[in-house]
């Protein structure tokens, strides 16, 4: 049996010996060097290049198209209630949990009747309460990054998940969430999980009929706190 | 997986006579098709963003060996394991060791095209592990012991009623006399079966639809979100992808994203895309503890620098199969392996071997349309043709058919010739026919006069002849 490092050697090898290289050549180096720091951006749709307050319209009115709620909060402070009042429009139980981020941990959930716990989901949490990283307009995606702030598994076992996102976070589109993520933790690194959601579960796997909640939650609401200067 | 390739000409006999198969793909001329022309005539950049796909992946391409040592050092650094393959057997191997020693006793698998290539499931049983399906459509066709007949939508040959069918067989733990008549209760009982051998799961097995080097990120795009509970309850997470699945940069991994869910099923984004990099971190309260990828060969670097090398732009979208008349009729089970339509015609002789994968690429009529809607302008038609080249220069085909083959290039090699012996025979059959003006039986033509009747050509005029004389337009 050929071992882990002489089937690497055979894999490159042919794959040099099918371009003609050698793998030496600097010409070759140079140009994957130069793309890898140099990262260039391509053809970005005007729909990525909104701006102000019509770029947080733009989210508001993408997200609502992609099967998820959306509703804009004017403060932080409002996020309880605003939470609380969409579960019962809803009839769904009172209870939510969330991970340590400070910008959740921080809001006056005591003013609310709901329950409140905090950490991963291990299944048996109904409701998910979690805060983007950003936003994108051209998508109505939110995107979340996991670790103790926000942990993954809150975006996908409960049934109803809840996504808190500052205006300030909207960005215009996919390049510009891949810049913010790279910003936020160096060039080159990254968190163990990005997930950009876009509205909730679905599969059309049965006769090509749409139908939701197939293995991740049935519902998504985004709310968006404050109105941001859209800039960055 | 085992290949039925072979009998293809059987397979599709079987298929066009299959009443369920054929009212299961009328739903592919009502979903996908229209589906994809709308978002692509909302995106005003398409075409711009098309020819930026093709450069970023022939730049990829050219460069393929470094590409996949820069990919390698960033998985490592951020403490996942990769893993190289040669072929399906060396990949089964490392994924069984991977499981062996996570002591697991079942897998849950995210939707993975190559795993079916590399026979996972079947070694996997074979050697005492479980692999759970857990992508809704793989699941369906799991429990049925079939195989996929469509890379996106895997069970799309399927029909409510046969689905019923089978949850009424398999789940005997629910009651008897429950409905399963709206497919919304079907979806429910699936989540709720699997939910939980989610949780139980040892190891969990993605595949990638891209990895991009900059970072040492797997991504998968799915709308389920099985892919995800997949990859983040489990201890072990193990990606399985082909080694030209690379991208360079986070940005170039955008612009083709843009393409590949309008391409795919008319979605602007899937619902979950998500970049997976290494284990979890220090202080992550969720994740695998372990990341490995095991980065599959097993022919792709022998197209590299061939006639085929543009196949391996490839991002699996599944437009080429949803336009394809051919495939609209018969469905993709006929194809015999795990890739269907044109772009399985194109990539079966070339990862199973063109003795087994030839029949594939000889039914079609060059009717473009794959290419036309390919969002990495690979020229399937051109491909299918060098296939049908290298199958005679090969001598595969039976000794009748190059016989005919060869006569009729004979002729068509001396124009002169080839109008005097049509001119010719047009004038026997304009003669013959001229009472009814076509033929519905003729000796020789059973092929074309079983389905169709032939018309009754002019009388001695060939088709030049008219030209000429300026009856044609």
């Amino acid at each position: 049996m050929t071992t882990p490092s002489d089937a690497r050697t055979a894999v490159l090898a042919r794959i040099r010996a099918s371009i003609g290289v050698t793998g030496k050549e600097p010409l070759r180096r140079a140009a994957v060097a130069d793309r890898l720091a140099g990262r260039p951006r391509g053809v970005i749709p005007e729909t990525a290049r909104v701006e102000g307050a019509a770029r947080l319209a733009a989210f508001a009115e993408k997200v609502v198209t992609t099967m998820a709620s959306f509703e804009a909060v004017a403060t932080a402070a409002e996020v309880p209630m605003a939470v609380a009042a969409y579960l019962a429009g809803r009839n769904l139980p009172a209870e939510i949990r969330h991970g340590a981020d400070p910008r959740l941990a921080s809001l006056p959930w005591s003013g609310t009747m709901l329950a409140v716990s905090t950490g991963r989901s291990d299944g048996r949490d109904p409701v998910g309460v979690s805060h983007a990283e950003a936003g994108i307009a051209e998508t109505g995606s939110v995107v979340l990054v996991s670790g103790p702030d926000n942990p993954t598994t809150l975006n996908f076992l409960p049934e109803t998940h809840v996504v808190v996102v500052d205006a300030a976070d909207i960005v215009g589109g996919l390049e510009d969430a891949m810049a913010r993520i790279r910003a936020r933790f160096g060039a080159g690194v990254m968190p163990r999980t990005v997930n950009f959601v876009t509205g909730p579960s679905r599969s059309a796997d049965i006769e090509q009929k749409l139908l939701y909640g197939a293995h991740g939650p049935k519902r998504l609401h985004v709310i968006m706190v404050g109105v941001g200067d859209g800039g960055g | 997986m085992e290949i039925s390739s072979p009998q293809f000409k059987h397979n599709i006999d079987e298929a066009l006579a299959d009443p369920n198969l054929q009212r299961a793909l009328g739903n592919v001329d009502v979903g996908f098709v229209p589906n994809r022309r709308k978002a692509v005539d909302a995106l005003p950049e398409f075409e711009a963003l098309r020819e930026e796909g093709v450069a970023i992946k022939n730049h990829v391409l050219a460069h393929l060996d470094l590409y996949l040592e820069a990919y390698e050092a960033k998985v490592t650094a951020a403490g996942g394991k990769v893993h190289y393959a040669e072929d399906a057997a060396a990949a089964r191997d490392i994924i069984l060791d991977i499981c062996r020693k996570a002591e697991a006793s079942t897998v849950t698998k995210g939707k993975s095209m190559v795993s079916e290539e590399i026979g996972l499931n079947e070694h996997l049983a074979a050697n005492g592990i479980e692999p759970v399906e857990t992508d809704l459509g793989e699941y369906l066709i799991q429990i049925r012991g079939e195989h996929p007949s469509h890379i996106i939508a895997p069970a799309i040959h399927l029909n409510r009623d046969e689905i019923e069918a089978d949850f009424r067989r398999l789940h005997t733990h629910l009651p008897a006399d429950r409905s399963l008549e709206e497919p919304s209760a079907i979806l429910a009982e699936a989540r709720g079966i699997l939910r939980q051998r989610f949780l139980d799961a040892d190891v969990g097995l993605t595949g990638a639809n891209f990895l991009v080097a900059e970072t040492g990120t797997s991504i998968i795009v799915t709308n389920e979100g099985n892919g995800d509970l997949t990859q983040i309850l489990p201890r072990v997470h193990v990606v399985i992808a082909s080694i030209e699945k690379i991208v360079p940069t986070l940005e170039d991994v955008s612009q083709i994203l843009r393409l590949l869910a309008r391409s795919a099923t008319g979605q602007q984004m899937t619902v979950y895309t998500t970049l997976s990099t290494g284990p979890r971190r220090p202080g992550d309260p969720d994740g695998p503890e372990e990341y490995h990828v095991v980065l599959l060969d097993n022919g792709r670097s022998a197209m590299l620098g061939s006639e085929f090398q543009d196949m391996l732009r490839c991002i699996r979208c599944g437009a080429c199969i949803n336009h394809c008349p051919i495939y609209r009729a018969i469905g993709g089970h006929a194809y015999g392996w795990v890739y269907p339509g044109p772009m399985g015609s194109v990539l079966t002789p070339a990862l199973a071997g063109l003795e087994d994968g030839r029949h594939l690429p000889n039914a079609s009529t060059f009717c473009g349309r794959c290419e036309a809607v390919c969002p990495m302008k690979i020229p399937l038609p051109k491909m299918l043709r060098h296939w049908r080249e290298r199958e005679f220069e090969r001598h595969l085909q039976p000794a009748t058919q190059r016989s005919a083959l060869k006569l009729w290039a004979f002729f068509a090699r001396r124009p002169l010739l080839y109008q005097a012996l049509t001119r010719m025979a047009a004038g026997v059959l304009g003669t013959l026919g001229r009472g009814r003006g076509r033929f519905s039986r003729l000796p020789l033509a059973g092929g074309w006069t079983r389905f169709r009747d032939l018309p009754a050509p002019e009388r001695g005029r060939t088709f030049t002849d008219q030209w000429r004389a300026g009856r044609r337009a």
